[in-house]
Formats: C-alpha cells, structure tokens, sequence
C-alpha cells in the first residue's frame, strides 16, 4: 500500500509537470482520420479541424489518411479535435477500451487518473467511474497501446487488474445485443401480464353467466344480494387486470393523445373501458336499470381481452424478432479477436483494435477477422457467408481477404486494409439495415390509410351504438354497448401497418443471404416488374480479361509444343494477350524455357530466341513482312475471328507453326443465368462497346437473341432511356464502374461487384459473387417477397374490410349474427400475428438455382 | 323517439365532431430549427407516442440534424424513415440517435415509422 502511494505523488508531480510544459507552446498530434473515400474528403476535414479554436495549423495526408494538428492545449483538447472530426461525418480512428482499477475508492483517484490519461499522447478521452472501478478509455491504437496506457494508470498511482487473454476473449463474446435483451425483457414482461390476465379470466368467466351454470344460478339467482356481491368482488379481481396487465394501453393511448393521434392501443383501453365502467354502474347502481336483466357485467370481456391482446403482442414480439435473423447472422460473423503482430510478437486483441497496416496471423478453421491483403503463406477460404459462393476459395499472396469468411486450410498473415466499420462486412450490414428501413412505394397506400384508420374506427363504434340504441331491440343499451366494444377491439391497425415492413425485412435480409444487397424498398419492387434486361457484355457476361482459347498447330508441331513457345516467348512481355497466353500454358502445366533476344515489334508482336530458334508471334503482317506463307492457315483464323476471338500466328526459323487464339471467355454460369431470365419472361439484351462480329458471337454462345453493338461508353444510358420509351421496365446490369450512368437511368441497376469492393454508389442491387445467377435471384426473391406482400395487404384489408361491418352487427337483421366482443379480441390478436407469422415463411425460400 | 333515444343521438353526433376535429383539425404549429456552431440545423425530436415536435420547419440547402431520443418501448417506433431522403434509423429505447441530410428542395417532406402509425412532417423553406 505504501509503495502505491509513493508512485502516487511521484505521478502527480509528473503530471504536473507535464501540464506546465505543455503551457506555453504548441502539442502536436497525428489523428487518424476514417472514412474518407472521396477527393473532396480531405480539404473538408482541414477546414473542419482549422476552423476550431485553439488549433494552430491542420494538415490532412489522404493517403494515410492522418491529419496532423498543431494546437494550444489550453484553448482545445484531443477529445474535441476527434468530436469535430466525427461531426464532419468522418470517424477519428480511435479505440475504446474499459480497464478495471483496483483500490479507485475517492474522486480524487478518479480525477488524478483521468489527467494522467489525458496526458498521455495518444489518448483522446479518459473517464473513470468509481462505480464499476473502472475508466472508459478512447485512445489511437497507433499511437499508444494497453501498455502504454497501463504505465499512465501506474503513474497515478493505481493499478489495472489484468485482464487474462482468455478473459478478453470472453469479455467481448458475452456482448449480448442490447437490442435482443431488450426485446426479451418486453417479451418476459407481457407473459407475465398474460398469465396473470388469464388467471383471473376463469373465476370471472364461470361467475359471470350464473345463469348458465345449473348449481350457481339457484346459488345466486338473478336480482338477488348475492349475485351482487360476488359480481362486486369480481369487479375487484378484474381491476388489477385493468390497471396492471392493460396498462401498456393506456400509456400508449395517452401518449397518443398528447399528440393527437390514435393508434391501436387507443381502441383497446376505450373499449375495455367501455367494458369495465358498464359493468361497474351495474353493480354500483342495479337500480338505474328499467330490467333487473339489464344489469349485467362485462368483466369477462375486460379480463379476457386484455389477456388475448396482450398475448398477441407478445407472440408478435417473438415472431419480429425472427424477421432481422438475417442481419444478426451477418452480425455473427464478425470476428471477436485477431491475431495480431506487433514487434515481432503475436498478440491476440479484440478486434476493434487492429488498425490498417497491421500484420495479421490466421490458422486453420479462424475466421479472418478484418478486410485485407495476403502477404504471407496461402489457403482455402470459405466466403459463402459473404458471396453465397460455396465452394472455398483458393487465395495466394496478394489475394483479397474478406473480414467475416473462414479460412479452411492452410494459415497465412495478411495485411489488414479496411478495419471497423470500413469492412466490406459492416457495410454490407449497413447496406442491409438502411435497406430494411426504407419503404417500398406500396407502403405509400396503407401509410394513407393508416392516418385515418383509428378515428375512423372510432367513428364507426359511436354511429354503431347510436344506432343499436335507436333501432336496436330490447335491452337495448346491453346490446350498444356490446356492438361498441366488439368495433373497437376488432379493428387491427397493427396487421396493416407491419403487412409491408416484415415482409421486407425478412426478403432483403434472405438477398443479402444470398450474396445479394437490394438497397431499397423500391428496388425490391421495381426489381418484381422488370420485363427487360440489359447485360453489359465485358465483366458481366464475360470474365472481363482474355484467356487463351485455341491453339491451332502447323507444320509438324504438336499442340503442346506450339504452346510452350507461344508461352515461353511472351513470358517477357507485359501485355495483357500476352499473359493470358503464359497463364493458359501454365494452366496445363507445360514447363516453359527462357527466351533470349526478346524484343517487341509495336503494331505486329513480338520475336526472340527459344533453345536456339527465332520464334515470332503475331499478327498477319508480321508473317508478311518476313515472307512466311500463312495461306494454309486462313480458314482456321477466320473461324476463330469469327468467334470474336484474337487469333495470333506463330513462326519457328521462318516457318508457319500454327496459331493460337485468346478471347475474354464467358463466365461459366453466364449462359444458365441468361436460360433462367428468359424463362421467367424477361427479354435479354446484350450491350457492348466491342465490333458487332464479337458481340454476335458471344450473344450466340450464351443465347441472347438482341445485341446492341459499337455502343459508346457515354451512350450507354441513352440506350436504356430508349428501351425505357418503348414502355419497358429496364434493368441494367454491369460492373458499376463504367456503367454508373446507365445503371442509375435504368429503372433497377444491378452492380456486379467483387470481393470486398460492395459500397457501389450507382446500383439499387449489388450482386458481391460476380456471377449473372444473383441476378436470378434478386429477381426471384423480389417476386416471392412482393407477392407476401400482397398476401399480407389483403389478408389485412380483408380482415379489416369485414370484420368491422360484422361487429356493428350488421349481420343482425339478417342472419341474427352477433359478434362476442372475446372472438373479437381472439381475432385481432391472432390478425397481427398472422400477418409476421406469413413474413417470416419467406425465410424458407430457396432460390431455383442458387448461386454457385 | 323518446328523449333518451334523442339525448344518445345527439351525445354521439357531437362525439363523433369531437372526434374529427380533435384528430384531423387543428394540426400544431411547427418549430423551426435553429442553427448550431457545426453548421448543422438541429432539432431535439422526442419519440413517445409519437415526434415531439411532429412538424419542424428547415431552411433548404443547408445539412440538417434531427437528434431523436426515443423514450418508449414500444417495437413501432424503433426506426425513423425519412422515404423522401432515403435515410433511416434505428432509435434504441434511451438513446439519442442523430440523423443528417440535405434538404435542397422546399417543400413538404413526411417521416415516420415503418408501420406508418408515427408521423411527422418537414417543412423545407
């Protein structure tokens, strides 16, 4: 103990000596500055940092993405720079971390740790607590570290209870979702208002029709003091109910009152109010009644519906639960811990605090836990979470990593490059969840309604009594009061207003399971009614980079032989037909030899040396200009250009050797895809900037009958207006890049995105596998969601439409039909339910053919 | 008709006009937002029960910030939808939630919940 006090007053003294050197002059510090992606990004930031008192000069180097700031620190502080950084939308690269103190008993501790953290370069914020012991760090992993912040905490004179590795572990595992505790809380809590509703609904229930039960009725005849009383003492068991287990409605209605609107809890109170005080001046004043008959109660209908509605809520409670499963899977995902190395060591750290740059360790069966590029070893990874891919991914050095995946295999260290909220996981969940917060345009109808549903409600059980009262037959206040209380606990503006939103929900949540983002409601709508389809031709239909196609042999050579000359040669050059050459001979693992003497002609190929003999590949005129005679190969050249491929002839001192062909070759699933699109009724255009010869051949190999040909890039969108005049739902699918302009004129534009690179701007869907099938299935995954939609619309309506005339009694002088307020109460809890219970069957649709 | 069937018919004849008017009429008048050192209009909107305030005036063109708080437990009001901006966001029970746009063209803009029971409306100036 007395050593501690001892380093106490030496921290203090050093903190003070801190603070007055820091008086006069300038503090430097480096910020590091997340989220800026744009050009116009950094200068903002500057102006931001620059405009804030106290702060000296403000540089900001997008390329780090750091801003150095020179600042009086007795004008600002660290945690205001980083405010201001984050109000500018940009997010301070900082981490926060609790650390438990012992022995922190006085705020003077608290506040003596806190300047000695304050103090500390690197920290931003410091607060302690002296309820939990324990001080709330925000500081910049890249400027100081646990240990450096533990040596602050040593200064003034405290310790930190050291955390086990294991204990980290466990610390952040067992963050449980405030959001689903939350809701469990509610859940527990409505079951306990149920059950104790229920209770009471069964003595209540047999007491209230004495006249039914043989035994009760000779016990308690009607009119006499019995009956009263024992109705008196149910009124008092049924009070509770009102109070405590109907309470929700009472606060939600004059929560709505105070605002002037009425929701459904506005006609559950008035109804089980209408109910209760019936039932009450009954038993009050039996008197007031012309008929002894007359004086009935309703407790049982108090009691009854209370527990039924509440029951509903509550089971609705669990079923919406299930509709966000798909982003709290996503959200599983993340990894919890890294592997991290640092000097030279392994550490393993949360998560939050690997920084870009960092090296990053990951063994077999862990899941990778940021964005990155391999830098060492290589594996399998599986990605299906993220791309719906399911066969693992081979990645070697300078491969992407995914943050979120599951390396299989082998293990390899990776260079981390997007950490925090950066990850193409997080803002695929931010994609998601903006996405299920948005509204598709149906919605805009039932929004309409919905404003004037609950007064309009209202209006219907006053005219309904009114005219009971007036017309209706004898007893006729019993009977008004009955055809009021049934209106207004029939009627479910809840079914109405979650028909849309959980059907949404849970369909852009299965696209996103599916390695599909749908960015919006309108979207997932407009995407239902598409009846055209432009597929760009390069990087959406095809792989977008040539690949060695045909090898044609000449004079004696064998096909390998060509092949590894071609190769051999081209080794050297850096051109991209070239490449594809060496990858296609590497492919069938032909060993290729060195060329000597390599050098390139610009506009015809390229010649050198291979074991002693002058090779040449190229073009027609290269052949010509050295006399080779290449007559003989003419037929096979125009078939292969015929194809819309390149052919390229290839000499051996002087002779004809054959030819070998590389074209951008057509992605696997590309011909399926398009066999799937016109079989659900869509027209399939191709479009391309490439000649017509190339284009017809491609739109030949995977069935498109209409090609758009010599297109301009700047025309692109202009093509789709046009289809777009002809009265067609036009979607547009290409890579996002170059197609911005026409993916946004068309009505639904579909990004073909890869890896990591999810956040394009232009598309309303982002397919992150970039296979033609996701297009498939956003497809099929719009129709199947819009169509429970309107499942959802009209089982609302419907239910609505006529359980509200039926509950006026407008059966009655027909049929004698009169609704029992308790199946009224039974029907509009079980309305709602139904509703989320028919969103979540969209949890079982399986695409036709999932994307592989 | 005997009096007391008179006396039924008009309480509810005036119920109902109470009704339509205390819903539908007299709507409150809007706050303006004020503007703060960030440059940001900022309006402190309360959720319970519904938007206090339910009608907030902006001048366009200049970035806007509603800070919700949301005060209740109830599972329709965990998200605000502004359609028009294309935002949304979620309002966990007891935090204060901001949510940022542009507003650059005036007019009337409506928000809500996603069930549509909530609503609120923007006045772009």
């Amino acid at each position: 103990m007395g050593k501690v006090v001892e380093i106490s007053g030496d921290a203090k003294r050093s903190v003070e000596a801190v603070k007055q050197a820091a008086q006069p002059g300038v503090t430097h510090i480096d910020l590091v500055v997340g989220g800026m992606t744009c050009r116009h990004c950094p200068p903002k930031v500057e102006k931001t940092i620059q405009d804030i008192k106290g702060v000296k000069a403000a540089q900001v180097n997008s390329s780090t993405g750091t801003a150095r700031i020179d600042y009086d620190p007795n004008e600002t502080s660290a945690s205001q720079l980083a405010g201001a950084i984050r109000s500018a939308g940009y997010s301070p690269g900082t981490a926060k971390t609790r650390f438990l103190i012992k022995n922190m008993h006085c705020s003077s501790c608290v506040v003596r740790i806190e300047t000695a953290l304050q103090m500390t370069p690197g920290v931003v914020s410091a607060r302690a607590n002296l309820g939990p012991n324990a001080v709330d760090v925000e500081y910049q992993p890249a400027v100081v570290d646990f240990d450096g912040i533990r040596r602050a905490i040593e200064s003034a004179g405290h310790k930190i209870i050291e955390p086990e590795p294991s204990q980290i572990k466990a610390a952040v595992e067992d963050d449980v979702d405030p959001e689903e505790a939350a809701r469990e809380e509610e859940y527990r809590g409505l079951m306990r208002k149920f059950w104790f509703a229920a209770a009471v609904s069964v003595p209540v229930m047999a007491l209230s029709y004495p006249d039914l039960i043989p035994g009760l009725r000779d016990w308690m005849p009607m009119g006499s003091e019995t009956r009263r009383i024992v109705w008196a003492l149910l009124g008092v068991l049924t009070f509770p109910v009102l109070v405590w287990s109907g309470s929700q409605f009472f606060t939600g209605m004059w929560d709505g009152l105070k605002h002037r609107s009425a929701n459904m809890h506005t006609l559950i109170a008035l109804g089980v109010t209408a109910a209760f005080l019936y039932s009450v001046v009954a038993v009050a004043y039996p008197g007031m009644f012309p008929k002894i008959e007359l004086a009935e109660v309703f407790w049982d209908v108090t009691t009854v519906v209370i527990a039924l509605v509440v029951l509903g809520l509550a089971l609705e409670l669990k079923a919406k639960g299930r509709t966000s499963e798909a982003i709290k899977k996503l959200m599983g995902l993340q990894a919890k811990t890294a592997r991290v190395i640092r000097d030279g060591k392994e550490i393993e750290l949360p998560v939050e605090e690997v920084i870009a740059g960092d090296i990053v360790q990951v063994r077999p069966g862990e899941k990778i836990p940021v964005d990155g590029v391999l830098t060492d070893g290589s594996s399998a990874v599986d990605e299906s979470m993220i791309t719906g891919e399911s066969i693992p991914i081979e990645k070697q050095v300078g491969d992407e990593a995914i943050g979120g995946t599951l390396n299989k295999t082998g293990s390899f260290k990776f260079r981390a490059t997007r950490v925090g909220k950066d990850t193409a996981l997080a803002s695929i969940i931010r994609m998601v969840k903006d996405a299920q917060g948005s509204k598709a345009p149906i919605q805009r109808v039932v929004d309409l309604v919905s404003g004037y549903f609950v007064p309009t409600v209202m209006i219907l059980g006053v005219l309904a009594f009114v005219a009971w009262y007036l017309f209706g037959p004898e007893p006729r206040i019993v009977y008004a009061t009955i055809v009021l209380v049934t209106t207004l606990i029939i009627a479910c503006p809840c079914a109405l207003g979650l028909a849309t939103p959980t059907s949404l929900t849970v369909g852009i949540g299965k696209g996103a399971e599916n390695g599909i983002l749908i960015r919006s409601g309108d979207a997932l709508q407009t995407s239902e009614k598409l009846n055209s389809l432009i597929l760009d031709k390069t990087g959406t239909i095809t792989r977008g980079e040539p690949a060695l196609t045909d090898v044609v042999p000449n004079g004696g050579f064998d096909e390998a032989e060509v092949l590894r000359l071609a190769a051999s040669l081209e080794r050297g050059s850096e051109h991209p037909l070239g490449e594809a050459i060496v990858n296609g001979a590497q492919e069938r693992q032909i060993e290729l030899t060195d060329a000597k003497k390599f050098s390139a002609i610009p506009g015809h190929g390229v010649r050198g040396l291979i074991d002693g003999k002058e090779v040449l590949l190229g073009n027609a005129k290269l052949m010509r200009d050295r006399g080779i005679t290449i007559e003989e190969l003419n037929t096979n050249w125009e078939r292969l250009a015929g194809e819309g491929k390149t052919p390229m002839y290839i000499a051996v001192d002087g002779k004809s050797a054959g030819l070998v062909a590389v074209a951008d070759t057509v992605k696997p699933d590309s011909k399926e895809a398009i066999k799937l699109l016109k079989g659900m009724g869509i027209e399939v255009i191709m479009l391309t900037g490439d000649n017509q010869r190339t284009a017809d051949a491609i739109a030949r190999e995977v069935g498109v009958d209409r090609v758009l040909a010599e297109v301009l890039p700047d025309e692109k969108a202009h093509e789709v207006q046009k289809l777009q005049l002809e009265g067609k739902k036009v979607g547009m699918v290409g890579d996002g890049i170059n197609d911005a302009p026409a993916l946004a004129q068309a009505d639904v534009g579909f990004a073909i995105g890869t890896g990591t690179d999810v956040a394009i701007e232009a598309s309303d869907v982002t397919l992150i596998k970039g296979s033609l099938i996701g297009v498939v299935t956003a497809i099929e995954i719009s129709r199947a969601t819009m169509t429970n939609v309107r499942q959802n619309l009209v089982g609302a309506f419907g239910y609505n439409a006529a359980g509200l005339p039926v509950a006026m009694g407008l059966l009655y002088p027909f049929f004698g039909l009169l609704l029992s307020p308790l199946v009224a109460a039974a029907a509009m809890a079980f309305s709602s339910v139904t509703v989320v219970t028919n969103a979540n069957r969209l949890r079982y649709f399986e695409p036709k053919r999932s994307v592989k | 008709m005997t009096p007391d069937r008179w006396l039924v018919l008009i309480g509810g004849l005036s119920l109902v006009a109470f009704i339509v008017w205390f819903f539908w009429m007299n709507r409150a008048k809007g706050v303006k937002a004020s503007e703060t050192s960030s440059g940001h209009q900022e309006v402190m909107v309360l959720v319970k029960g519904g938007y206090t305030p339910d009608t907030i005036i902006v001048r366009h063109g200049k970035p806007v910030r509603l800070n919700f708080r949301r005060e209740e437990t109830a599972s329709c009001s965990e998200k605000v939808i502004f359609a028009d901006f294309k935002k949304s966001a979620d309002l966990p029970t007891g935090e204060t939630v901001p949510v940022e746009f542009l507003p650059d063209k005036p007019g009337e803009y409506e928000f809500g919940c996603a069930m549509g029971m909530f609503r609120g409306k923007l006045i772009v100036e």
